[in-house]
């Protein structure tokens, strides 16, 4: 009849994701955090999306064979009917990612992960070791024994999860203790993930909190020192990267693949979690999620940047599938798409500089045998 | 495995649910314990989708497997085999149930 009637993933469609923010009301008040909004503000939580629109944009997303939804905030949890979201979702087929920082995790929502797995990891964020660390980046005393409890939840029922972090000045000096105990935990695949770059407030709602952020950014040099712990590893890992990643640099602004495409809390859908300019959104009231993507990312593809500055630099640098410059970045940080960000620029230099790739006052830029230099570099790492 | 006939009927368990993606039906785990972290999608060809569907708690196997034969080119006997196979998975992963009179 045919050789083969059924086969295991891999083999099904491509795993195209959603990014589902329930909302950006938190229950911690992280000092670096880039979109969180205080957990009782009444006049945010009027705005969000009630449950039924959610269930339709959810629908739509099933509809569009799209196969995991990722819930994130804000703290998701927060939500009243999160739970009813949650078994939603789940019985439309999709897959969840669920982001939170466990606070609100209840013997009652890990018995419901137990019951209705979510096919994914749960991603908890950890601020800290101790309590102290803990609550001097969370800003809420009792952050850290709830978290902890939380946890325990997760672990009692057995529920999958992973941990990451941020790297701030609080827990910097805790992060070998962070990944040693996050290595006993079976679900991790490596480290932790690490948030070293502190992204500025996407929707540019406060100076005050931007320059708090600004000053709680590791300096590029000791982001490498932190990134080079082990060399080898690390030297190897990014010859392979710039042999697969670089390309011949140009002047459109997104080149980053655009997506997996994201709903804020109030029914825009936007192309990513990190950008949120006005003009870049689709208002879901008004029309499909398919109407969405359809008519939003294509467009994205076909931007290309004007900024001068940004078409000296940016538009001719080598480095730049390897830099967190990007239209969001640019536009949290500058309120434009494409102005050079100097905090990425720096890092990616440093790295640059310390992968051989760069002189000590070169450009990246101005380099015109990049080629070349990628090439030696992976010659002297092994990497074919 | 309890053996498995003919005249036997299932139906789809309401611990999975089924999703048609660009042509492929994919079996998605609903509760825990229907498939794990690493083998957590089922997808199956339109053969396999139209034996699916047939799996539908009224039609035995036998039924399914004279509707086969009528339509493929293909021995009945290895149409019996490849339904009873994929049955048989499908047991084995909690996504079928039987039916009892």
């Amino acid at each position: 009849m045919t050789d083969r009637l059924y086969t295991q993933k891999g083999d099904g469609p491509p795993d195209d994701r959603l990014d589902i923010e329930l909302t950006e009301r938190c229950n911690n008040a992280c000092i670096h955090c880039c979109i969180n909004r205080p957990a009782g503000d009444r006049r945010i939580r009027t705005r969000e999306l009630g449950t039924e629109s959610w269930k339709d944009i959810l629908r739509q997303a099933a509809g569009m064979g799209i196969m995991t939804v990722r819930f994130t905030g804000g703290e998701p949890l927060l939500r009243d009917d999160f739970s009813e979201l949650y078994v939603y979702a789940r019985r439309l087929g999709l897959r969840v990612m669920l982001f939170t920082n466990a606070r609100l995790i209840t013997p009652q929502i890990a018995g419901l992960l137990a019951e209705i797995p979510p096919l994914e990891a749960v991603e908890v964020s950890v601020y800290g070791m101790r309590r102290k660390s803990y609550e001097a980046v969370t800003g809420k005393a009792g952050s850290y024994d709830e978290f902890r409890r939380g946890l325990q939840c997760l672990i009692d029922r057995k529920i999958p999860f992973v941990v990451k972090g941020a790297m701030l000045p609080p827990n910097k000096e805790e992060w070998d203790e962070f990944e040693a105990w996050a290595a006993a935990n079976p679900c991790m695949e490596g480290p932790p993930a690490c948030t070293l770059f502190l992204e500025l407030r996407g929707r540019r709602d406060s100076a005050t909190r931007n320059n708090r952020i600004r000053r709680l950014r590791i300096p590029p040099e000791e982001c490498l020192g932190f990134l080079t712990r082990d060399t080898d590893r690390y030297r190897k890992e990014m010859a392979e990267f710039f042999g697969k990643f670089s390309s011949t640099p140009d002047d459109r602004l997104f080149t980053c693949g655009i997506g997996p495409g994201c709903v804020d809390a109030y029914g825009l859908f936007q192309p990513c979690l990190s950008l949120r300019h006005p003009d870049l959104t689709f208002d879901l009231k008004k029309g499909t999620l398919k109407e969405a993507v359809d008519s939003l990312l294509p467009r994205l593809r076909d931007m290309k940047a004007t900024n001068a500055s940004y078409l000296e630099r940016c538009a001719r640098c080598f480095l730049r599938g390897f830099c967190d410059q990007c239209p969001a970045k640019s536009w949290a940080e500058h309120g434009t798409l494409d102005t050079p960000v100097e905090y990425f620029c720096g890092v990616a230099h440093a790295q640059a500089r310390f992968l051989g790739l760069i002189g000590n006052n070169e450009r990246a830029w101005e380099v015109r045998n990049n080629r070349q230099r990628i090439n030696n570099l992976r010659r002297r790492e092994g990497v074919s | 495995m309890k053996k498995i006939r003919l005249d036997m009927v299932f139906s789809q368990s309401s611990d999975v649910v089924s999703r048609e993606i660009d042509g492929s039906l994919i079996i998605v785990p609903l509760t825990s314990g229907v498939g794990d972290m690493e083998d957590d999608l089922f997808s199956m060809n339109e053969t396999g989708t139209e034996i699916w569907r047939m799996l539908d708690g009224r039609r035995t196997l036998g039924e399914i497997v004279e509707t086969l034969t009528g339509k493929y080119r293909a021995e009945r006997g290895e149409i019996e085999r490849d339904v009873i196979g994929i049955v048989k998975e499908l047991i084995k992963r909690r996504m079928l149930v039987e039916e009892t009179a």
